[in-house]
């Protein structure tokens, strides 16, 4: 057990210092790094200062420790727009798009799990037909097109929810967020509404894949041999045990919600490092966007490992497996 | 009758059992007849400065210039006709769905049977690194790759290969497990046939109906992506004006009202994705005989 996970926090290591590398060649070996890394504003005098301080005038492999060993002290490099530390912006937005993220994910539970399991529980109604062609509409539907149609129609032609941009922010338990007060909550609705919307898809057809294996099982078969009503057959014993699947799945889904949110966050301008980094891309603000990827990396990489971790507390067979590996 | 006629018909008949299937095939199919001939079904050339007139800019759908031409679906901000821009636009999202499907395709089933082929060390890193790609969500390789290296044709063609290799290795890894097992499998080694040769005449033949299947499905999910990208303006450049960069185009004029720029893309685009999704998800109940 010890030894599995500590081969996986090796491994999730072994990626990240690839990602480094790969980022560190994006940027300077690519183009011209001088160019990339330095003010396009700045005279002759201060590039050069800038390319002894940069160890620009160093070998590659040089390069790329000297880079390496900043990043681990926390060092990405400033900002070329907004003078100041790249981490310091990124880690300044974070909270934005958290925020958005598990709203968004609130959203789709609610309205996916109740859909899902009466698609699997009944799987031949009309209804049922209806959710399940639905779906497919929702994936294939293009997340930023359906923003650009939810600001027409319910900010421009309706006027009801605001267009753009963070709400008031409230603080509740020392925690500051939008989510606490009225206004911050009819800003983040929209966003969060078509941020969901890919995700409910594929939530409805997780919890349906899942009822419809349940309903086979012997203890629901005794359920209703027992005289249970069916109320309490679908909220207690298929509910439940559907939750497991699910519960791990989302893990992994709330990452992708943050990577799908830079798209989201450049339609609806929510202050996010989503909207950040495409902002940044724009202005060719190189600290910024390896800072970002270098974060984003990170963060996914331990995010994977802590649902491999979970899982092997969930699920003995995986254990197992990795023992024997 | 030949046995591929034969075949043809067997599978004919499997497929339109879902008249969903068979309608959404029509219509990806009227689809592509459209993007290849598009020069000749647009109304206009929408990228020909001569006919193009700023004086048409932003014309609602329905509406005629004083020429009595007839903008069916609008406007752009430009003076160009919305339908043709369209036309063109789904040449180059097709395209390049298409292109960067077939490539991740080949290098795909390449890596998956070779790596079930020689199994050892060789499986287990192309089978690592696959599982690794996959841990990351598909935007976010995109725009690792892209933020990294710039965009451009050629690099978001790239990008969207990358994304899609590991889907393709893993469904012809998996395929090609089963098939290595069989008895022709080896008959073909007694005969003394190259590796090659048997991977890719004995075993790839065998394992492309589960991956025509993630063919499909991934096509549609690459020319979603590719306007996503474009749309964020780190995909196409505004020379290759796919369905993602006219909807942006549009993103512009949204609070102004001009509605028809944007959506009517959009809708093009999601009866696309929609169509081949369809298709694709009807293709995977077929092969999978655990559903049947």
């Amino acid at each position: 057990m010890l030894e599995y996970i500590l081969k996986r926090f090796g491994q999730s290591f072994l990626v990240l210092f690839i990602m480094s590398i790969l980022v560190f060649a994006g940027v300077n070996l690519v183009g011209d790094p001088v160019e990339m890394l330095i003010n396009p504003e700045a005279d002759q005098a201060e590039v050069e200062r800038v390319i002894r301080e940069l160890g620009l005038d160093k070998p590659v492999s040089e390069q790329y420790w000297y880079f390496l060993t900043n990043a681990l002290k926390g060092d990405l490099g400033s900002s070329f727009i907004y003078n100041e530390p790249a981490l310091k912006l990124i880690l300044q937005r974070m909270p934005a798009t958290l925020e958005l993220a598990l709203f968004s994910l609130f959203i789709s539970l609610i309205i996916a799990i109740p859909l899902g399991i009466y698609a699997g529980y009944k799987p031949n109604s009309k209804a049922s037909k209806t959710i399940m062609a639905g779906s497919i509409l929702g994936f294939s539907m293009p997340t930023f097109w359906v923003g650009i149609i939810f600001i027409m129609f319910f900010a421009v032609y309706l006027g009801w929810l605001p267009s753009t941009g963070r709400g008031e922010i409230g603080s509740f338990l020392g925690i500051e967020s939008s989510l606490f007060t009225l206004n911050g909550l009819s800003h983040v609705f929209l966003p969060a509404l078509n941020l969901a919307l890919f995700k409910i898809s594929s939530v409805i057809r997780l919890t349906r894949a899942g009822t419809r294996e349940i309903i086979l099982q012997d203890y629901i078969t005794f359920a209703r041999a027992k005289g249970l009503s069916e109320k309490r057959i679908v909220l207690v014993h298929i509910l439940k045990n559907i939750l497991i699947p699910i519960v791990t799945v989302i893990g992994l889904e709330f990452g992708s919600l943050i990577a799908f949110s830079t798209v989201t966050e450049t339609v609806f301008a929510w202050p996010g490092m989503g909207k950040l980094i495409i902002d940044s891309i724009y202005n060719l603000d190189r600290p910024v966007i390896v800072a970002y990827l270098m974060i984003i990396v990170t963060f996914f990489v331990f995010l994977n490992l802590a649902v491999d971790i979970l899982y092997t507390f969930l699920d003995p067979r995986v254990r197992l497996k990795g023992m024997n590996q | 009758m030949s046995s591929r006629d034969q075949n043809f018909k067997n599978f004919w008949r499997d497929f339109s059992v879902n008249k969903i299937a068979v309608i959404a095939l029509f219509i990806f199919l009227s689809i592509l007849f459209v993007a290849i001939f598009a020069p000749l079904v647009s109304p206009t050339d929408p990228y020909d400065l001569n006919s193009v007139s700023i004086m048409n800019s932003r014309m609602p759908p329905m509406s005629e210039d004083f020429a009595g031409n007839l903008y069916v679906l609008g406007t752009d901000g430009a003076g160009r006709d919305m339908l043709s821009a369209i036309f063109y636009g789904l040449r180059v999202s097709l395209g390049v769905g298409v292109l960067s499907g077939v490539f991740a395709l080949i290098i795909g089933s390449i890596f998956g049977i070779s790596a079930a082929f020689f199994k050892g060390k060789y499986e287990t890193i192309i089978m690592r690194i696959v599982d690794i790609q996959l841990s990351f969500p598909s935007i976010l390789v995109a725009l690792i790759i892209l933020a990294a290296f710039g965009k451009g044709v050629e690099k978001t063609i790239i990008a969207l290969i990358l994304v899609q290799w590991a889907y393709y290795a893993r469904t012809a890894r998996a395929s090609a497990l089963v098939e290595i097992n069989k008895e022709y499998i080896d008959s073909a080694r007694c005969l003394a046939f190259s590796n090659t040769r048997i991977m890719f005449k004995h075993i790839l033949p065998n394992c492309l109906a589960p991956l025509i299947v993630v063919g499909t499905l991934q096509t549609a999910h690459a020319i979603s992506l590719e306007a996503t990208l474009s749309f964020l303006g780190l995909g196409l450049p505004i020379t290759e004006p796919s369905l993602g960069l006219l909807i942006g185009n549009g993103f512009e004029y949204m609070y102004s009202g001009d509605f028809w720029i944007s959506i009517f893309p959009g809708i093009a685009l999601l009866i696309t994705v929609a169509s081949i999704n369809l298709v694709g998800d009807h293709l995977r109940d077929m092969f999978n005989p655990r559903l049947q």
